[in-house]
């Protein structure tokens, strides 16, 4: 079996904890922080376990790439500590059990985009951004045998990830891809940062989805209007397992005239959507995720916003609304940089 | 030409009747598994003076009669037994009022549900009816008919108890009026008057529903669903009871079935909240997720999996494409509440034993004083074999909703022999007398709630 | 041909018959179906259709020209596939036209139905009349027959040859011509286009038809052409290509909104009316164009626009689509789909009901007579009023 690559020295080295001093979900002091950490590293018991929120960040935080977060996920796993109640475990377990046929496997032999299990969400590569490019797991009743596993973590579920993602990838390769450009970064930190992480073999190039469209928006160039908009970006958990990628955020907006508000949640400190903390077991969990996600919301507002730029289609749909509600724009970032090469997405108003 | 064909000619008018091989092959049939029976005619009136004449006619020649609304029960109610005139309602399709203030609607019996939910969205926002899960043609009157509920069953009880007026046409052509309605006044009440309520409930074996009055209730802005989640089948009971003590809820529709995996043996509890602020709305919420459902919660046995704005209205159902194969069929009980689990594990069973992924639901009426507890079984329309199927599993849980201490909700023939069977001796009785007296020839939807 | 040979054989049954095909987007009625709204009979539903089409050919039914009749009163409007939420929705025409076909096949048809088919094959047109008299409306407008000008004007059959519909394709060619687009007529050379012919389930003609066309457009040299109908609109961008066919097609409207908003049309005189629009199925619901008529509309100075309760993707169609126009199997009554259309456009405060559909014009112009509302409504197709108000 896959196992974690994890250097418990680099932990006891470690001289800023910064793995769980930067958490902006549980107060730290350096010194809980290395205690808790050693026990997590050592398969004992830390409140860590329990009060975690599964946001990912540790991930980033982390100096060395030790991996803390995969860790936490791990233990609680091994320890029986699961952060979300049984029912949901056991149904997000079954949400990904494909039911509805095989895929369709076409071989490309060249560089495909991979809608994951977003397949419903089509509408979101339209247009010359996306001419030419063969995409993958373009049916929704199919598109479980293209789901990358990751959101286990949010569950901790590790197992099912070990057990499952050497299949999915199995199904890709099928395709004869070369490069795999992931419409969800989720899917890019799990062929990278995840798959390196368990020395899990993956026999094709992972892209970016925005390292691709900022590339084919350069191609474009001549046909960008400054779109004008001041824009804040939600930045997804999945995020912190591509942090190396988190720069082609800036990159666009400048290319395409958005401007980037300025903001106190932004970055290394983004607050999730909360779409993973409302369901969770610890005390108070839902109150929490709706005074975070309105927190989050004011912080957009109060910096000016007009347009709340999305990665990820499931923050979109955990917070779009209330963001909506506040008289700010939600917009996945591929509609964002339509705009700016002058399509209109379908309801853009 | 024949006669009775003229005769109805003469009443609606050319094009409103035929007794053509077409019409008189798609009116044989119901959408579920009920076995055809060809009509000899098919009139669509469109007044209720043309109802109470066609009834005449029936009455004089001694042909049966059948109303027809949306004929969407499933259960073969208004399947021509034993042929005669099929009586298609839907071109009386009047709103005729609607009450603001003291919220009620007065409709003609052609009236579709979703006819009804897009005249209150587009002309009076805040009123709202109780829609059932049934497809937006069913009517109103089929439904209170059929002792029917809807999505707001759980504060307020079945559809046909919101009824404040009724015009009724007796088998031998007389007009009736029951409630406020029957003095003069306006339609607003069914009460004080002596009770004279002996047509809900009789698919049309005892009169012909023309116009009604329904009650009417606020309509939040915002409406939504939110979902709970237990593994635990035998938790059901008691958080349906502790939900409805909270009184903040619209509807409560418990649920689990085969496809798609995320609901096997999974249930989930789909609440409805409304509200007319965020204000409002977030103590609702956290009443019933945090205050009543959190213990649930925190011991890991339950799960919130979030809210959801907005109201699937009219709803949809796409249960008959389950099998790609255009048809299913369900058994509704009305249950006590506490007999979920057995509901769930004995229907489980049984769709197991035919070959039919399980789909169960069970919707809460009133303070949890029972619930609507539906087995459905889809079948593929073009393989006899499976309709076999479905229709052995729908009767196995017709005997099973006896034998779990529930009442069959709209029998049809099988379900209704079973009910007549258990039927105490004095009530039959009077229910017997109550035909005779009405309908003497029986021309009334025969093969219906008929008593020996 | 049985049931298990039957291009949808596989799928027809799938249609429970829940009834959503009847509604508009809104809900608001049960008349979103032409047949079904004229008629309310289950048989003359999208599923009691779909139900009576497996009877026949599972041979549970004969053929009669009652069930010919109910199969061909469906004006393919699209509204059944709108509102049908299973996912065969989007083959729901096509079964009809399939069984239409298969009753073509089987030479079973109703006399009027043979007559409009057979005067399409000798005439080029479903009235039957001369190909001479094409060109008659032309005589006196000082039209350039096509060569070599930038774009064909395809008039098409009800623009050449009804009454009615010529006064829309006289504003259209005046409009055209005072603004300087190049363009030219083929005249008597024009022959049918072939939407309904394909509807009415007759390939064999519809695929002679198509190939004739191309032909001759190829032989023009022709490259862009700007049709009166969305019918032929629909058919020469969705079914020619089949045929080698690729031309750029445009409907008329595309190009009135274009000349206005490159300042060549200017509006001198106001046009102080009520206007709403009644979206051709073949532009709105088979070609999604919803929005350019509108604009134009909106453009003209004075005008107010008011929508209709069912408009966009739940209009109601005008009971015209697939030979309805000239089969006339929806007529007659004061239920007819254009006599409870035009009642809706007087409902929503209208004053003048625009179109841009010659058979929604000649449908709803006669409608309006037939409901007496002479003096309340008045049907103008959108060339009309554009030339009206840049007089």
């Amino acid at each position: 079996m896959h196992e974690l690559k994890f250097d418990q020295d680099l932990c006891l080295r470690c001289g800023t904890q910064a793995c769980l001093t930067k958490c902006q979900y549980i107060e730290f002091d350096g010194e809980t922080a290395k205690k808790e950490i050693l026990k997590i590293a050592t398969g004992r018991d830390s409140f860590v376990l329990h009060k975690c929120v599964t946001c990912y960040a540790c991930e980033e935080y982390c100096p060395f790439g030790n991996h803390p977060f995969y860790l936490i996920a791990e233990r609680q796993e091994a320890l029986g500590i699961s952060p979300v109640p049984r029912p949901l475990v056991q149904r997000a377990v079954n949400l990904g059990i494909p039911f509805r046929g095989e895929p369709d496997i076409k071989e490309i032999n060249g560089p495909v985009l991979n809608m994951g299990a977003f397949s419903d969400h089509m509408h979101l590569i339209q247009g010359k951004l996306f001419e030419g490019l063969p995409v993958i797991s373009t049916d929704e009743r199919k598109m479980f045998h293209y789901f990358c596993q990751l959101m286990y973590l949010h569950y901790g579920k590790d197992s099912v990830i070990k057990k499952r993602l050497p299949g999915i990838i199995e199904t890709i390769a099928k395709h004869k891809p070369t490069e795999v450009i992931c419409f969800h970064d989720e899917c890019y930190g799990a062929y990278t940062s995840y798959c390196d992480a368990y020395g899990i073999e993956v026999p094709f190039k992972p892209i970016h989805f925005f390292e691709y469209l900022y590339n084919r928006l350069i191609e474009l160039k001549n046909m960008i209007q400054p779109v004008k908009l001041k824009v804040a970006y939600q930045r997804p958990c999945s995020s912190r397992l591509s942090p190396d990628k988190h720069l082609f955020v800036g990159r666009i907006f400048n290319l395409i005239g958005a401007e980037n508000v300025k903001r106190e949640f932004v970055d290394e400190n983004a607050l999730c959507c909360a779409g993973a903390i409302q369901g969770q077991r610890q005390e108070g969990s839902r109150k929490r995720a709706v005074i975070q996600q309105q927190r989050n919301v004011e912080d957009m507002k109060k910096a000016g916003a007009q347009v709340c730029v999305f990665n990820c289609p499931a923050c979109l749909q955990t917070i779009g609304d209330l963001v909506a509600r506040n008289g700010i724009k939600p917009i996945h970032m591929t509609d964002l940089c339509r705009l700016a090469i002058g399509e209109i997405p379908a309801g853009w108003r | 030409m024949d006669s009775i064909y003229k005769s109805l000619t003469a009443i609606v008018g050319d094009g409103h009747v035929s007794n053509r091989p077409e019409e008189l092959y798609i009116y044989s049939f119901d959408l579920g598994t009920a076995e055809p029976h060809r009509p000899d005619y098919i009139v669509s009136p469109e007044t209720t003076e043309q109802v109470q004449e066609i009834v005449r006619l029936a009455n004089r020649e001694n042909i049966p009669i059948v109303p027809l609304g949306g004929g969407l029960s499933l259960a073969g109610l208004a399947v021509p037994l034993k042929g005669g005139i099929l009586l298609d309602l839907k071109r009386m399709d009047q709103i005729i009022e609607v009450n603001e203030k003291a919220r009620y609607a007065v409709i003609e019996c052609g009236v579709s549900q979703g006819q009804l939910t897009s005249y209150l969205e587009r002309h009076h926002p805040h009123l709202t009816h109780s829609e059932p899960g049934a497809p937006p043609a069913a009517t109103i009157a089929g439904n209170v008919m059929i002792h029917g509920q809807g999505d707001l069953a759980q504060p307020y009880g079945f559809t046909s108890d919101m009824i404040l007026g009724l015009e009724v046409i007796l088998p031998a052509g007389e007009l009736l009026h029951l409630g406020s309605c029957a003095v003069g006044t306006g339609w607003f009440t069914l009460h004080p008057l002596p009770d004279v309520g002996i047509f809900l409930g009789w698919y049309g074996t005892t009169g012909i529903i023309t116009k009604l009055s329904i009650k009417l209730f606020p309509a939040k802005k915002i409406r939504g669903v939110g979902t709970f989640v237990v593994e635990d089948e035998n938790l059901i009971p008691e958080i349906i009871f502790k939900i409805t003590h909270t009184q903040m809820a619209e509807d409560i529709i418990a649920f689990s079935s085969a496809i798609p995996p995320f609901t096997r043996e999974l249930h989930h509890i789909n609440v409805n909240i409304a509200a007319d602020s965020e204000k409002e709305l977030e103590f609702r919420e956290e009443i019933i997720w945090d205050d009543t459902l959190g213990e649930y919660i925190r011991s890991g046995d339950g799960g919130y999996l979030g809210f959801v704005r907005g109201l699937q209205r009219p709803q949809i159902s796409k249960t008959s494409d389950y099998k790609k194969g255009g048809g299913f069929e369900y058994v509704g009980g009305i249950m006590p509440v506490e007999t979920y689990p057995q509901c769930y594990r004995e229907g489980r069973d049984i769709s197991e034993r035919h070959s039919i992924p399980y789909t169960v639901t069970g919707r809460v009426i009133g303070a949890a004083h029972s619930m609507m507890f539906a087995w459905t079984y889809a079948f593929n329309r073009a393989d006899p074999e499976t309709i076999r199927q479905a229709r052995e599993a729908l009767h196995e849980t017709d005997d099973l909703v006896m034998k779990l201490g529930g009442v069959i909700w709209k029998p049809g023939t099988y379900g209704q022999k079973l009910v007549l069977e258990r039927l105490e001796p004095d009530t039959r009785e009077l229910m017997k007398k109550i035909k005779a007296l009405i309908d003497p020839n029986g021309i009334m939807n025969p093969g219906n709630w008929e008593i020996p | 041909m049985a049931l298990k040979d039957f291009a949808y054989g596989d799928t027809i049954h799938r249609c429970f018959r829940c009834g959503y095909c009847k509604f508009p987007v809104n809900w608001m009625d049960v008349n979103n179906c032409p047949p079904y709204a004229r008629f309310r009979m289950e048989t003359y539903s999208c599923g009691g259709r779909l139900w009576l089409t497996r009877a026949w050919l599972n041979e549970q039914l004969e053929w009669s020209e009652h069930l010919a009749e109910i199969l061909y009163s469906c004006t393919t409007c699209k509204n059944c596939e709108i509102k049908c939420p299973l996912r065969f929705n989007v083959d729901i025409v096509n079964m009809i036209v399939a069984a239409r076909s298969e009753m073509v096949e089987r030479g079973r048809l109703p006399k009027n139905i043979k007559t409009f088919l057979e005067n399409i094959e000798l005439y080029g047109n479903p009235y039957g009349s001369g190909r001479t008299q094409r060109n008659i409306w032309a005589e006196d407008e000082g039209i350039d027959k096509y060569s070599s000008h930038e774009y064909l004007l395809y008039v098409g059959c009800a623009g050449s040859y009804d009454i009615r519909a010529q006064k829309a394709t006289k504003a259209l060619a005046g409009i055209l011509k005072k603004t300087g687009v190049s363009f030219g007529i083929l005249g008597d050379e024009e022959n049918c286009d072939g939407n309904e012919v394909q509807k009415m389930g007759e390939t064999g003609l519809f695929e002679a038809l198509a190939r004739g066309n191309i032909y001759l457009f190829k032989k023009f040299g022709i490259q862009k052409i700007i049709v009166l109908s969305p019918h032929a609109f629909n058919t020469f961008k969705n079914h020619y290509p089949e045929f080698g066919g690729n031309f750029s097609i445009f409907h008329y409207t595309h190009i009135l909104y274009n000349l206005i908003a490159d300042g060549m049309i200017t509006f001198t005189d106001t046009f102080k009316r009520k206007v709403t629009y009644h979206d051709p199925c073949f532009l709105g619901r088979w070609n999604n164009e919803y929005e350019i008529p509108r604009n134009i509309i909106k453009a003209i100075p004075g005008i107010e626009f008011i929508e209709m309760e069912k408009h966009r993707e739940g209009a109601l169609c005008c009971g015209g689509g697939a030979g309805n126009f000239s089969i006339d199997l929806l007529g007659g009554g004061k239920e007819s789909p254009a006599r409870r259309r035009i009642r809706e456009a007087y409902e929503a405060g209208a004053d003048v009901l625009a179109t841009a559909c010659p058979k929604c014009l000649i449908m709803l112009d006669n409608a309006v007579k037939e409901e007496g509302f002479e003096n309340r409504l008045v049907v103008r197709d959108i060339s009309e009023i554009v030339l009206d108000a840049c007089k």
